[in-house]
């Protein structure tokens, strides 16, 4: 007998409401369906309202985690149809912002896989160190989330002496903390052997899915715009591309730690070796008309910003592409012959960019038309009930 | 007497259910941070509860998208009496730099009666916390 689950619009494991629905036959998923829209604002209409230097507002508001990606994207196109030519130290703090943000990002990211395979202790260890880099961000930027930190032609504030040396502190914590959480991974049999063969993404499936950033990472697809597209300083930093090809959580979980680790090299090379000098030009108030397309690597994977200009104060249109959205066919794909139990952890390890409330799931059975409400609480709770009783799978092994 | 006993534990441990209306994620990351050890709402009892049917106070952010109005009456509805309603962050106050945009309503207050702001884009944990105890005081 088939079922139809519908998930959301409000959802833990989405932070942005969204409307999915499953069908499914008994345990398995057999299809899945997604309904967008929740969380429409209207942006890009808007950003037409306004003129270059408020979008980067705009801009930044379109998320709130990888709120720094946009901007940079946006700001990178921008600087490029007005021909500008930011100064180094000023790209050195932009990038430096954005690697500071991929960190917290990425341990916000663990915290909610390892909340969701039922284990909270590691939700509550990877969020409290998230607290260092919050308060580093805070103490370049002055903001804790939005760092308005970017500007047409540069960067708007700049840091000193004991900035720079507060950083390497508290990348050094944060380093050695992530060790441990590599020590935990692969000493913890049960975290492992639950995240091991979830929501299977082969290697030629997330190619012609075209997904993207961690999630294609960990199908073995070496993909990322810092290293096929430099842009900036990435082209002068010594780093390496992460990946795994277990094409599972597992992997995506390997894929994002082994980023934590390369971006706090990223981090120590940019403070070491930041150049002296201004930090951003003055932009000129209109941009020539032309149009533009640029790419970043956010913490999610690649983002890219199409902006148009005709010749006044105001784009003519600005089209943002999220990593997510790219990730939605690839998360499809995961999702089928899944288990109901493993839904919030499939949907977790794309990292949705999305907000979240309400936790229930309604079950409705396909014959009799019969709906139940189930709590996400517990659903979570019958995930971890079946993953009791399922034996261990004992081949489980941390890749490293 | 009952009456004392459920207002007591309704001062003292507070459950709260987190909405999104369409926000950017900010505000919402900054509810969760709250619950995590730095701030840790949970040492005044304050718990977050996953379904509305248990929640005392909602705590909601974001400027309200067309399409889930419905679902946000909905959803206040479902909370039982008495409820309170914080509306967290410029926008859920609003609208903040999305005023204007064709596809919002403008704030959490246009939709469901609201009890307490609290500012800020994003508002800071300890600003949320903070608006949470003053609205028990009001209790």
């Amino acid at each position: 007998m088939s079922f139809q689950i519908p998930i959301g619009p409000q959802h833990p494991a989405l932070k942005e409401p969204i409307s999915l629905r499953m069908t499914v036959e008994g345990e398995v998923i057999t299809d899945v369906d997604m309904r967008l829209g929740y969380n429409h604002r209207g942006m890009e209409k808007l950003a037409e309202e306004k003129s270059w230097l408020q979008n980067i507002y705009v801009t930044e508001r379109i998320c709130g985690i990888c709120s720094h990606s946009h901007a940079t994207c946006y700001v990178q196109g921008v600087e490029k149809l007005m021909e500008l030519a930011p100064p180094r130290r000023g790209l050195y703090i932009r990038y430096l912002v954005a690697e500071l943000e991929r960190v917290h990002s990425h341990l916000l990211w663990l915290g909610v896989a390892g909340h969701e395979a039922g284990f909270d202790s590691f939700f509550m260890y990877t969020w409290r160190d998230r607290e260092i880099v919050m308060d580093l961000l805070e103490m370049i930027s002055g903001n804790r989330v939005h760092y308005a930190i970017n500007t047409l032609g540069g960067v708007r504030r700049d840091i000193d002496e004991g900035q720079k040396a507060k950083i390497l502190e508290g990348v050094a914590t944060l380093r050695k903390r992530s060790e441990y959480y590599f020590y935990i991974g692969a000493n913890e049999p049960s975290f492992v052997a639950r995240i091991a063969g979830v929501g299977y993404l082969s290697k030629e499936s997330a190619i012609a899915l075209c997904a993207v950033g961690p999630v294609a990472r960990a199908s073995g697809v070496a993909r990322d715009v810092r290293k096929d597209d430099p842009c900036a300083v990435y082209g002068e930093l010594d780093f390496e591309l992460a990946t795994a090809d277990t094409c599972d959580v597992l992997g995506r979980v390997v894929v994002r730690v082994k980023e934590l680790l390369e971006s706090y090299k990223l981090i120590e090379q940019m403070v070491k070796g930041l150049p002296a000098g201004d930090i951003a030009v003055k932009a000129p108030r209109k941009a020539k008309p032309g149009e533009v397309v640029s790419r970043y690597e956010a913490p999610r994977g690649e983002n890219i910003h199409y902006i148009k200009a005709n010749g006044t104060d105001k784009p003519e249109r600005l089209k943002v592409r999220a990593p997510t959205l790219a990730n939605y066919p690839a998360t499809v794909e995961m999702l089928r012959k899944g288990f109901i139990a493993d839904i919030p952890l499939i949907f977790a390890a794309i990292d949705p960019c999305i907000c979240c409330a309400e936790r229930t799931v309604t079950l409705v059975a396909a014959g009799s038309g019969e709906e139940s409400v189930v709590r996400m609480s517990d659903l979570r709770r019958r995930a971890i009930a079946r993953h009791q009783n399922a034996p261990v799978k004992r081949n489980a092994v941390w890749p490293l | 007497m009952l009456n004392k006993l459920t207002r007591w534990s309704r001062i003292k441990s507070p459950w709260i259910l987190h909405l999104n209306s369409g926000a950017c994620n900010a505000c919402d990351i900054e509810i969760v941070a709250a619950l995590t050890p730095r701030f840790d709402v949970e040492r005044f009892g304050i718990l977050l509860k996953a379904t509305p049917r248990h929640a005392d106070v909602i705590i909601a952010s974001g400027p309200v998208t067309r399409q889930i109005r419905d679902r946000i009456i909905r959803i206040y509805e479902q909370v039982p009496d008495p409820k309170f309603v914080i509306a967290v962050g410029a926008c859920a106050m609003s609208g903040c730099v999305y005023r204007g945009a064709y596809n919002i309503m403008g704030g959490i207050d246009q939709v469901i009666p609201v009890n307490m702001y609290v500012p800020g884009c994003p508002a800071r944990p300890d600003a949320i916390i903070d608006g949470v105890v003053k609205l028990l005081g009001k209790l």
